[in-house]
């Protein structure tokens, strides 16, 4: 039978692509034409091929940048997942208790970012802030303005602070799935507590457990308000993350043409290791079904 | 292993029970012999998981002690008691082989490496699962995980006992009848008190030396099916064993002799005054058509399951079941029901009256 051919559906999709267009792909097609152009203002353009890549990918600039970004992320992934692991396991699982523990655990989630930062930026100064002056009382030499290993621990104390609880909230809601039976049946084997979190309780959160990984990885890795409200990216260069260098490049030098070259690339960096996550947790879940 | 005992057993989930309906098991006292096949049958919340989970420990009982043997173990953990359970939905450790998961209870209770490794392949041999040993069990279908879980139970040598809650809900027919017979075996061969929750009576019928029929909390019968089924002593065993289950009648009795709706019956034992709501049962099995004696009934529809025919009639209004024998011819005439008599039972208020002689 000869169907009849009718493609108009496709109209329908217009809005779409339409809202997509100017939200997305336009803007980021202005940033690529930035990288492979140089100007001089005036809207006046010149070819100059992959040159800023060229630059940027060698820059050493960049290369601190891009180590401190890893550092911090690793930091934030190695304290926040055992953490939030941790804080899951020792939650109430009914009662009063449970649904307290989990208004209390959102809290910091609900708080802005720049908030965030202000409340940290307050909290650490040694002349009004509570943290930094009664630091100065004990006699601990604390100053995060000036100091960068200062300036490390609070940025990495506040960001532990706000999004610990999201990989508690995630591992919590994949214990909560656990049947009772397994671990009754680990009673009846004798499995000590060790057990119980290697061969229960972690296989059934790893689904839950690499999204947090996921989601705590991007955020670490594009973070920009908090250091920029905390320390401004500073003492010296100590917590110029890749973000808050890129708007400095940006916004302060109006060196267009690298800072695009550099956010595209900064852009498939997290392109890159978000599929990475993406694929293996698909097979996970393959392996799983299988 | 040791025998069971529950000694004024009974539970409630509520903290103050105040009737009888607040228990969701009333007051009984059992022993459970050591090295019995048990099975515990019942409809769906009758209490059979609850009554498991207090033996297994896992549900410590408002009220009553329950002994092993000797020992009273009421407030033992469930590690102490030593016994196996194997649950209605497959539990495995699904990072570890099938191996490593046979090999766990015994792992976390310090044997020796040799022997392990000898009792895993034992245990695995009489699965079915050498071949997949070294399998990781995470992509196993679901009744190879529960025959992991079988195996898991099966593979300590030293249990009390090992109690089963509806094992075999997961696994296809026919695995299911394998399975059965493997674990049949399995009590011949080693021994173990073996208690199995269950609401399919074929599976309990095949499996158990001695059936434990459970109705609304209580220990309504415990006997080997030939009593569950010669002589019910309440009226949900006549109704729940066999199929179709047992007829039963409102009648009064004097003596030897019932007044139903129909006509007199002749009970083939003598009872004194029945007091209370009055029924006599007789199995569909020991009913036969016939054309001249016996009450009358009204013929609804004849079902051929093959070796028997199910003949579903009417008796003053009540739906009533007789088994006709293969190739038996059913005329239009065949109008009434006759009963083999010794096969009757009385009941008052749903409990068997015993009957003495006529």
């Amino acid at each position: 039978m000869e169907k009849t051919q009718n493609n108009k559906a496709w109209f329908l999709v217009l809005p779409v692509l339409v809202v997509v267009a100017f939200s997305a792909v336009i803007p980021l097609m202005t940033v690529v034409n930035y990288s492979v152009n140089d100007t001089f203002g005036n809207n006046d353009f010149f070819w100059n091929g992959l040159g800023w890549f060229e630059e940027m990918i060698s820059s050493e600039r960049m290369h601190d940048a891009l180590g401190r970004q890893i550092l911090f992320s690793a930091v934030i992934l190695a304290i926040e997942v055992p953490l939030g692991i941790f804080i899951a396991l020792n939650m109430p699982k009914r009662g009063f208790w449970a649904s307290f523990c989990l208004v209390l655990m959102a809290l910091p989630l609900l708080i802005p970012f720049n908030v965030v930062g202000t409340i940290w930026q307050i909290f650490g100064r040694v002349d009004i802030g509570l943290l930094g002056h009664t630091m100065a009382a004990l006699g601990i030499d604390y100053n995060y303005t000036n100091d960068a290993v200062d300036a490390w621990v609070t940025i990495i104390t506040m960001d532990v602070w706000h999004w610990t609880s999201l990989v508690a909230l995630l591992c919590y809601a994949g214990l909560q799935s656990i049947p009772q039976a397994y671990y009754q049946a680990a009673r009846i084997d004798q499995a000590s507590r060790w057990s119980v979190f290697r061969f229960i309780e972690l296989p059934k959160m790893s689904g839950v457990l690499l999204i947090a990984v996921l989601l705590r990885f991007m955020d670490s890795f594009m973070i920009y308000t908090e250091p920029f409200v905390i320390t401004g990216g500073g003492p010296g260069n100590s917590t110029t993350f890749l973000s808050i260098d890129l708007v400095k490049m940006a916004v302060g030098q109006f060196d267009l043409g690298p800072a695009a070259a550099f956010s595209i690339m900064y852009f498939l960096v997290i392109l890159l290791v978000s599929w990475v996550f993406y694929t293996v947790m698909t097979t996970l879940d393959n392996a799983e079904t299988k | 292993m040791a025998q069971i005992t529950l000694r004024n057993l009974a539970h409630s989930y509520f903290p103050n029970p105040k009737s009888e309906q607040d228990f969701a098991l009333k007051e009984m006292d059992h022993v459970w012999q050591d090295g019995g096949a048990y099975a515990l049958l019942g409809s769906s919340g009758c209490g059979k998981t609850t009554l498991l989970n207090i033996i297994s420990g896992i549900v410590r009982p408002s009220h009553g002690r329950v002994l092993f043997g000797d020992r009273d173990v009421t407030d033992a953990e469930t590690a102490a008691r030593n016994i196996a359970q194997v649950f209605q939905f497959p539990v495995v450790y699904d990072t570890m082989t099938v191996r490593e998961n046979l090999a766990f209870p015994l792992r976390n209770r310090g044997m020796d490496a040799a022997y392990i490794a000898g009792r895993v392949n034992q245990i695995a041999q009489m699965i079915g699962m050498e071949d997949i040993l070294n399998r990781k069990a995470r992509g196993l279908t679901a009744d190879a995980k529960q025959k992991i879980s079988l195996g898991r139970g099966m593979v300590r040598e030293d249990v009390n006992a090992i109690l089963f809650d509806e094992p075999l809900t997961v696994i296809d027919p026919h695995m299911k009848w394998e399975l059965r017979t493997q674990l049949k075996q399995l009590h011949r061969e080693f021994g173990h008190t073996m208690i199995y929750v269950t609401h399919d009576q074929t599976e309990a019928l095949t499996f158990a030396d001695k059936v434990v029929v459970m109705y609304d909390g209580r220990v309504v019968q415990m006997g080997t099916p030939e009593e569950l089924f010669e002589t019910p002593a309440h009226t949900f065993v006549g109704y729940f064993i066999g199929s179709p289950g047992m007829n039963l009648m409102e009648a009064s009795v004097s003596g030897s002799r019932a007044r139903v709706a129909g006509g007199e019956v002749a009970l083939g034992a003598g009872y004194g005054a029945v007091s209370g709501r009055t029924q006599i049962g007789i199995r569909p099995e020991y009913c036969s058509l016939t054309a001249g004696e016996g009450l009358p009934v009204t013929i609804r529809r004849i079902e051929d399951v093959g070796r028997h025919r199910i003949v579903r009639a009417e008796m003053a209004g009540q739906p009533f079941n007789i088994i006709a024998p293969e190739g038996m011819a059913i005329g239009a005439d065949m109008t009434r029901v006759a009963f083999v008599p010794g096969k009757v039972s009385v009941y008052a208020d749903d409990w068997r009256v015993a009957g003495g002689a006529v």
